[in-house]
């Protein structure tokens, strides 16, 4: 990334490494939504319906899992995908894949969680109602999936301000690699080190911009779909 | 309806997973683990594309302390270090990680600190400067991340007598970070600290700091190339690993490192002579 240019002027030059950086950080983040969603709903759902014993120690647990140090992940994973380390033969150490599982590893319990909550609460209001009908378990979870998808939005992007704004668990598993694993957040901790202070900052207000612009689509995607579906 | 827009979101997520592996398996690609003054001076931005243009592989450069860079290649994690410490260097390759070391380039490390200089240092030898800044406690920042930096800065404490281990006290501060930080945290406490000099050339955010030492033979700064060894890690891309060491010490290689300047300054001296170490 040029030196002698300010942020806004990298913006307004269309500066390709400044794009890239940008949609990788994007890519990565999304991706690991996704991830964390396809495995953390379905399981915070389960969680919320069913009874067993040692389920409040689960509970506890991924509760306290929400505030897993991005550093520790990364080291721990640096250590499991290290060539010499049990998942070294995949060689994923210092790709951008080895950070959407740096990524999912830390916002899957922010997802199960906060769907485990949602539901829970959802389920106390319909016990009676899904009884009645009979509704067997697949098909409680889903249709309290389906009418908590509003708010499992908030969840989804909590997970998203997470993996977006992380970058000590990127950073090590990631290498920040020029072109390549280099994101928005890891990008501002070199400018930073390399005394490029403007600058740093200067990308750092374009990712706020950018958290702040897709939390308004999400927004806006609610309240027109919720004005379709009623 | 909900399954057309799932469709279109898995849709999504494929492509998205595709370009993420596409990516990754990019075969004509090594790894260097390197330091940060090397990224951070600007050197590897400089280098790199014109060693691209000429033989198509991609460099992948972590940069790291030395201590941290070589750690990275004895777990077979990169395939070629380049880094600035000559004894851990040796010891690496002795120690079986490494295939053989070769001096690529030197520059040299220089004191900084304050323009008002509270220990009296300006123009002093390195040793008497140490010693005047430990007898008047002026704050001074080390590294303190086992890098190449701060094993220079160790042992100047040694040479200069002082048992830095008993000696330091609130004036000596360790941040355990790179050059970088190292020299941010210096202008914003106006504290002494030892750079090299790339990466203080290269350096913005300088506030109140100069040079206050410099050109003291004991100030040299070698850095050292070495291809990670293959028969200790099989996944070393060894063809392609040492086509860059060979770049890096070859007439072409060395005139590029000497080609690099900041505002007319050159940050790096070539120095390879094929002998090894």
């Amino acid at each position: 990334m040029p030196d002698h240019l300010s942020a806004l002027q990298l913006i307004l030059a269309g500066d390709p490494a400044l794009f890239a950086i940008v949609r990788l950080s994007l890519g990565v983040s999304i991706a690991a939504v996704a991830l964390a969603a396809a495995v953390g709903m379905p399981m915070g759902a389960l969680l919320a319906l069913t009874h067993f014993p040692g389920r409040p120690v689960l509970v506890v647990l991924l509760n306290a899992m929400m505030g897993l140090p991005p550093v520790v992940v990364g080291l721990a994973l640096y250590l499991l995908l290290s060539r010499s380390g049990p998942l070294g033969t995949f060689g994923i150490l210092f790709t951008p894949a080895a950070m959407v599982v740096a990524q999912t590893v830390l916002i899957f319990p922010i997802i199960a969680a906060l769907t485990r909550q949602t539901i829970e609460d959802l389920w106390a209001e319909y016990r009676d109602e899904l009884n009645a009908m009979h509704v067997g378990p697949i098909g409680r979870m889903t249709t309290l999936l389906w009418d908590a998808r509003f708010s499992l939005i908030t969840a989804l992007l909590a997970g998203f301000g997470r993996a977006a704004a992380e970058v000590g668990a990127v950073m090590i598993v990631g290498g920040n690699i020029d072109g390549f694993t280099r994101t928005m957040t890891t990008t501002v901790a070199l400018e930073t080190s390399k005394g490029n202070l403007p600058l740093a900052m200067g990308l750092g207000a374009i990712l706020i911009v950018l958290v702040l612009a897709i939390n308004a689509a999400a927004w806006g995607t609610r309240i027109w779909s919720q004005r379709l579906t009623g | 309806m909900a399954f057309r827009r799932l469709s279109v979101a898995l849709a999504l997520l494929g492509s998205l997973a595709a370009s993420i592996a596409t990516s990754s398996a990019e075969d004509r690609s090594i790894v260097v683990a390197s330091t940060t003054s090397t990224q951070d001076s600007g050197l590897f931005g400089y280098l790199l594309p014109i060693f691209k243009a000429k033989t198509g592989i991609d460099v992948k450069v972590i940069a790291q302390g030395t201590g941290q860079a070589l750690d990275t290649a004895r777990r077979g994690d990169a395939d070629v270090v380049f880094v600035h410490a000559k004894p851990q260097e040796e010891r690496f390759v002795a120690d079986g990680f490494g295939v053989k070391r070769f001096d690529v380039m030197y520059n040299d490390f220089v004191l900084i600190g304050p323009k008002s200089d509270p220990a009296g240092v300006k123009g002093k030898d390195i040793v008497t400067a140490l010693k005047a800044i430990e007898a008047k406690g002026a704050p001074f920042v080390s590294r303190g991340d086992r890098s190449g930096t701060h094993a220079a800065e160790l042992a100047l404490w040694i040479v200069a007598g002082i048992d830095i281990a008993s000696a330091k006290g609130a004036w000596y501060r360790e941040i355990g970070q790179g050059m970088g930080a190292a020299l941010n945290t210096a202008s914003a406490m106006n504290a002494y600290v030892l750079s090299d000099r790339g990466t203080w050339i290269s350096f913005k955010n300088r506030g109140d700091l100069d040079i206050v030492v410099e050109g003291d033979k004991r100030l040299f700064n070698q850095y050292g190339v070495m291809l990670v060894n293959p028969e200790k890690h099989p996944g070393v891309k060894k063809e392609l690993g040492q086509t860059f060491v060979d770049w890096l010490i070859s007439p072409e290689g060395q005139s590029a490192i000497a080609g690099y300047k900041i505002d007319g300054q050159q940050l790096f001296f070539p120095n390879a002579d094929k002998s090894g170490g």
